[in-house]
């Protein structure tokens, strides 16, 4: 256990980004939610490590707060079900939504519709949210499409782009500065505050991209939940 | 009430004390970036402390009140006029019917809460009116005031009567120790995950505030920071205070907007009750540290809560003659 300055604790469950670790990261969330702790402000749940946030006015409790998280992690809690079903994720691949396809293809050795169909292919959880709102940090990648991030940041993704960064992949759901390499674009608004549930994507969420066409992603894009509904 | 923008300001947002409870959506807190000026401007209104007002961002906007309001200035000292009349800050003023508030630059400090008796009403977002610009959602559409915009304001606790001219309150509040723009600055630090070599990095030497500091984080120049052992490690999560060693060596601290998670060395953390006076440093400032641990920085936030519960026990009793 490390302390975050004097008004965060960060538990620390395992080193290495695994699915087993991230599914225990989010089952002692849950619970530390459930048992709703009167110091608590905010719980931040990552790959191996969660941090526990009190509430400015409870930083007194932070010894007491630590006591009580150590028995917390030391009972081990049930894992979160695995969702059967995963949420499929519409992609345009390729073109000016996959600006970095070409590149990437010529740096991994592997033709365009190879890489394609290996990100396709792939079965991810969503590790954790974070970055920015709805951001979904990916597990599972295919270890032939690892690149690094891109020297120098783009000023300006896309909303709804798709990219790699060294060995994660994930979507970008709002327009803005980003690093990763570009394959895609999905039609889907990934996070609207408005929505009763605002992150189409959660926590231990599994994760399919399915491929689609320039006239289905336009449709989709128009649709209730698109990118471009209002 | 539905005040004009005129001019919208360098960077002027709609804040309150930020929207907690959503970081697992990679939401962070966010908020106003120095709580204790903007907590001390409602009350001098008789707002709840945690009602919504404008951060002001070193340069300010023009806005027109089209009936009598009661405001407070609190923060960074910022060059204020209203009718050609001058205003102070940390107290509550009265503005007649159909004055124009015109806010200049910050003398001192960066940032300046106005608070508007009845407070600023917007659309709540995940339970907050606080401004998020890397989400692009809270305050007005997500983003920073610009002219032609209106703001509405919700009713006050107590009428505001009619006048001809600014009426300025003759008392006002002492933000000394934790504002004091005359003091240098020197923030507690808190050990990291991750040491520095020499160990004592932070605390041995002056820092210098970057012009490329914002919300997000403070960025800070001086000599280039090296880790005691390499660090590889996955995105964890952080927090405002939070300081951060990227690869060139030159140290942030993260502010109101700081991420959820990061994957650069965290190298120390400044105690939370230092994060006002930091979010008041200009480009260009000085900023040294010095070493604390866990509970002289909890001995230091409940000191602060406490004066502000003096202050607000003090304005009450203000108010209410």
């Amino acid at each position: 256990m490390e302390a975050l300055g004097e008004r965060a604790w960060l538990l620390r469950l395992g080193e290495g980004i695994d699915a087993g670790c991230n599914r225990r990261v989010h089952a002692l969330a849950r619970h530390i939610r459930e048992q709703a702790p009167a110091w608590l402000e905010d719980l931040i749940p990552a790959y191996a490590s969660l941090a526990v946030v009190l509430r400015i006015d409870a930083v007194e409790a932070r010894t007491q707060a630590r006591d009580w998280l150590v028995a917390c992690v030391e009972s081990p809690q049930p894992p979160d079900e695995a969702i059967a079903e995963p949420v499929e994720v519409p992609v345009l691949y390729g073109g000016d939504a996959g600006p970095d396809l070409p590149a990437m293809a010529e740096a991994l050795g592997l033709s365009v519709e190879g890489i394609i169909q290996r990100h396709a292919n792939g079965d991810y959880l969503v590790a954790m949210l974070g970055f920015a709102p709805g951001f979904p940090y990916l597990l599972g990648l295919d270890p032939a499409l690892a690149m690094p991030r891109l020297d120098s940041p783009r000023t300006s993704v896309p909303a709804g782009s798709v990219g790699i960064g060294g060995h994660q992949t994930g979507v970008y759901p709002r327009a803005g500065a980003g690093g990763w390499r570009l394959l895609g674009r999905t039609p889907l608004q990934l996070f609207d505050a408005r929505r009763e549930q605002p992150a189409l994507l959660q926590p231990g969420d599994r994760v399919r991209f399915a491929p689609v066409d320039a006239g289905r992603f336009a449709e989709l894009a128009r649709s209730p939940g698109g990118i471009d509904a209002d | 009430m539905r005040i004009e923008v005129g001019r919208g300001g360098l960077l002027t947002t709609v804040q309150d004390l930020g929207r907690p409870g959503h970081a697992w959506l990679g939401v962070g807190r966010g908020g106003v970036a120095d709580a204790y000026s903007a907590r001390v401007a409602n009350l001098l209104v008789g707002n709840r402390e945690d009602a919504a007002l404008l951060e002001i961002t070193l340069s300010g906007p023009a806005l027109h009140f089209p009936a009598a309001a009661r405001i407070a200035l609190c923060g960074a000292d910022i060059e204020a006029t209203a009718n050609d009349e001058a205003l102070p800050g940390w107290r509550p003023v009265e503005l007649p019917a159909g004055s124009t508030l015109s806010l200049g630059r910050c003398r001192r400090g960066a940032r300046a809460y106005l608070a508007i008796a009845g407070g600023v009403v917007v659309p709540r977002v995940l339970g907050s009116a606080a401004t998020d610009l890397r989400g692009g959602l809270g305050g007005l559409a997500g983003r920073a005031l610009r002219k032609g915009d209106a703001l509405e304001t919700g009713a006050p606790s107590r009428s505001v009567p009619a006048r001809h001219a600014p009426s300025i309150a003759a008392w006002s509040i002492n933000p000394s120790p934790d504002i004091d723009f005359h003091a240098s600055t020197v923030a507690g630090l808190l050990p990291g995950a991750d040491a520095c070599a020499p160990r004592d990095v932070l605390s041995r030497h002056a820092w210098q505030v970057d012009a490329g500091s914002d919300r997000q984080g403070l960025r800070l120049t001086g000599p280039a920071i090296a880790l005691s052992a390499p660090c590889r490690r996955p995105s964890e999560p952080v927090m405002p205070g939070t300081i951060q060693c990227p690869p060139d060596g030159q140290p942030i601290i993260l502010l109101a907007d700081a991420q959820t998670v990061g994957g650069y060395p965290r190298i120390g953390h400044v105690a939370q009750a230092d994060l006002p006076r930091l979010a008041q440093l200009r480009p260009g400032e000085t900023l040294c540290f010095h070493d604390i641990d866990a509970e002289e920085a909890v001995a230091l936030q409940r000191a602060q809560q406490a004066r502000l519960a003096r202050i607000e026990l003090a304005i009450q009793a203000r108010l209410a003659r």
